[in-house]
């Protein structure tokens, strides 16, 4: 049996000439050192975005491109056709596993100095890769056409169009045609499934071909300082004299680690399920409230909290000058100390990156800055905040639910964060305060001199007035008496 | 035996000769590849007049959803065709008609009849009930429709998504 199997390998090899250069991949020697648990993400990036070619082919064999029917197909992948919740799963989630394997990787080869001499354009190859795989994650969203997905197309086109001069043609474009429709679907529909994979498959296929042809990133030794005159020298000493071949030595951890990120993928998909869609893409149902996926959170909460006044110009301009030197960097810092215990700005940036980005995404999960919309009709005032009131006090309590106030204050923690709780009103402002306030608005809060009557400010006023916890007196005017006269 | 001049020369001008074809050949190819691509840029304006039913349909001093379908669409467009606007009635023919886009970042306002406002769903921009910015993000008021009164209709001005490049709704 198993001389018929050599026999047909080596007809095979006789014909494809290819044996000997598997070998060559296969044996290729590695630094003792490479072979380590933090040089495995690369590659089980590689493996999730194979099994996302495998679901992706799967599913555009039901899914239909047609703005009028993709919701219909997606509807149906996820109740009728046998399996196609599950293959919706583990494409939803895939995509998930690998733009989070992918930063892994690239905080890793950062943090390990990997994109310095030789390997600069290895670090811009993986560049190209970040870009196509956000790229991929972007118009995936679009091709879930639901609420988000539409609402997220109209985010897009609202940036583009920011553009000077041409702003309104690039909307165009980037729509393919006048408004969010049928050729918008069609448009990034090409892009999912044709252009941007096939950059992927072009861009990984000379990342692994670098990765082979320059060797492995060494572990960074501090101290050991890349020079272009003698790296590669000793890089080569290195791999000679305390190296291994790369099969089975470095490659088992990357095969027991690749097998648990599938595993682990099978049982996540299987227990949360196809992501969305949400609503049908009606553009007149407008009840509803547009979230991008999670990684893109941290950009719609940078867009919320950015001084509107630097808005346009940071929108334009922040992702070309990060994109810029994330391709620069290998160029600025291509030679030197690689570990980043020697390189502790590295270190401040990742930890910086990281807590920006994170803690972003955490408010974009509850967004603060977005009023509650039914806030001011379902949730209830507080039992405390109404006993013992006066009928003057308690008309104001009912218009503070009536006048949507609750959209964007709170009482009792419940209703919107834009504004401050009102549960305390009274011992930040006098009443005099208040008035000011609810009339003139300022400080992000709309004027509400002209929707309010004098009778109906009185009675808020009024309200807002006892709002103060027990034992904490209310704020008072320093100009007036502690005591209030008794005329 | 060594290869005459004249033979040389012939084979580098085939070279040279495939090579020049082969550039108009690409050059020419590229035309309707690009003219293609870009098409949906190639109208200047994407405007027509639209009706947006009978007056009696707006009470005055009210703000009411109204919506139309888009003049520019396509059979397989779907539900993707209709676009929802305000109106805003102030008097007899007095209009407003607003883009439902906040002019932050598109996402639909809504209208809160009782305090009055238009608010945005996703960072928080706020419009009084004439389209003026309140509060939040948004850098400009609504985007209004122009709108005329013929028949006993409403008409609007109307067919692209409006943005801060193109603010004609």
């Amino acid at each position: 049996m198993i001389d018929v199997l050599k026999a047909i390998g080596r007809w095979l090899d006789a014909r494809l000439q290819i044996g000997s250069t598997i070998a060559e991949v296969a044996e290729h020697p590695v630094p003792r050192s490479s072979a380590s648990w933090w040089y495995i993400f690369g590659s089980a990036t590689l493996v999730v975005f194979i099994l996302q070619v495998v679901t992706g082919i799967c599913l555009a064999t039901v899914y239909t491109p047609a703005a009028d029917r993709a919701w219909d197909s997606l509807i149906y992948l996820n109740y009728q056709q046998p399996l196609g919740w599950y293959l919706r799963a583990l494409h939803g989630w895939g995509s998930n596993f690998m733009v989070a394997l992918m930063f892994v990787h690239m905080i890793q080869v950062f943090l390990f100095g990997a994109y310095k001499f030789p390997r600069e354009l290895t670090w811009v190859a993986g560049c190209v890769l970040l870009l196509c795989t956000l790229g991929m994650a972007f118009t995936g969203q679009v091709l879930r056409f639901d609420q988000n997905a539409y609402w997220g197309l109209g985010i897009g086109a609202a940036v583009a169009g920011r553009t000077p001069i041409i702003g309104f043609k690039v909307v165009d474009l980037i729509l393919g045609g006048p408004i969010i429709a049928g050729e918008t679907l069609s448009r990034f529909f090409a892009l999912h499934v044709f252009v941007i994979p096939a950059l992927l498959i072009g861009f990984v296929g000379l990342h692994l071909f670098l990765v082979l042809r320059l060797g492995i990133n060494e572990w960074p030794m501090p101290g050991r300082i890349v020079r272009r005159d003698t790296y590669l020298e000793q890089y080569q000493e290195l791999v000679h004299k305390d190296g291994e071949p790369f099969m089975p030595f470095a490659a088992q951890k990357d095969l027991v680690f690749a097998g648990l990120i599938i595993l682990s993928l099978l049982v996540v998909a299987a227990i949360a399920g196809p992501i969305g869609p949400n609503g049908q893409p009606d553009p007149t149902i407008i009840e509803t409230v547009p979230r991008p996926d999670f990684f893109f959170l941290w950009l719609f909460s940078l867009f919320a909290l950015l001084p509107p006044w630097t808005e346009t110009v940071l929108m334009l301009t922040g992702p070309v000058a990060a994109i810029g030197l994330l391709f620069a960097l290998p160029f600025l810092s291509g030679t030197g100390e690689k570990s980043w215990l020697r390189r502790p700005f590295s270190v401040v940036i990742v930890i910086l990156a990281a807590t920006t980005i994170g803690t972003l995404t955490w408010l974009g999960t509850f967004s603060p800055w977005s009023p509650v919309m039914d806030a001011w009709s379902s949730a209830p005032t507080p039992v405390d905040y109404v006993k013992g009131r006066t009928p003057l006090e308690l008309q104001g309590a009912l218009l503070v639910q009536s006048k949507q106030c609750r959209n964007c204050h709170s009482l009792d923690g419940q209703g919107g964060l834009r504004g401050p709780a009102l549960d305390d009103t009274a011992t930040r402002l006098t009443r005099d305060q208040i008035v000011r306030q609810i009339i003139q608005g300022g400080g992000n809060m709309p004027a509400y001199g002209k929707n309010l009557t004098p009778a109906e400010v009185n009675a808020i006023v009024a309200f807002l007035a006892t709002m103060h916890p027990r034992g904490e007196p209310p704020a008072r005017d320093s100009a007036s008496p502690a005591v209030p006269r008794q005329d | 035996m060594t290869p005459s001049p004249e033979k040389t020369s012939r084979r580098t001008f085939l070279f040279r000769l495939g090579i020049a074809i082969n550039a108009i050949a690409i050059g020419l190819f590229t035309i309707p590849i690009v003219g293609y691509v870009l098409s949906p840029a190639r109208r200047f304006t994407w405007l027509d007049w639209i009706p947006l039913g009978p007056l009696t349909d707006y009470p005055e001093h009210q703000t009411r959803l109204a919506e139309y379908v888009n003049p520019f669409k396509k059979a397989w467009d779907g539900e993707t065709a209709k676009i929802p606007c305000w109106v805003r009635r102030l008097a007899d023919d007095q209009f407003q008609v607003f883009a439902i886009n906040c002019t932050h970042l598109g996402c639909p306002v809504r209208w809160f009849a009782e305090s009055e406002l238009f608010m945005c769903p996703c960072h928080g921009g706020a419009f009084y009930s004439d389209g003026r910015h309140a509060s939040g993000p948004p850098p400009r008021a609504l985007y209004q429709y122009k709108y005329k009164v013929e028949a006993g209709k409403l008409w609007i001005y109307a067919g692209q998504l409006p943005t801060l490049g193109q603010p004609q709704a």
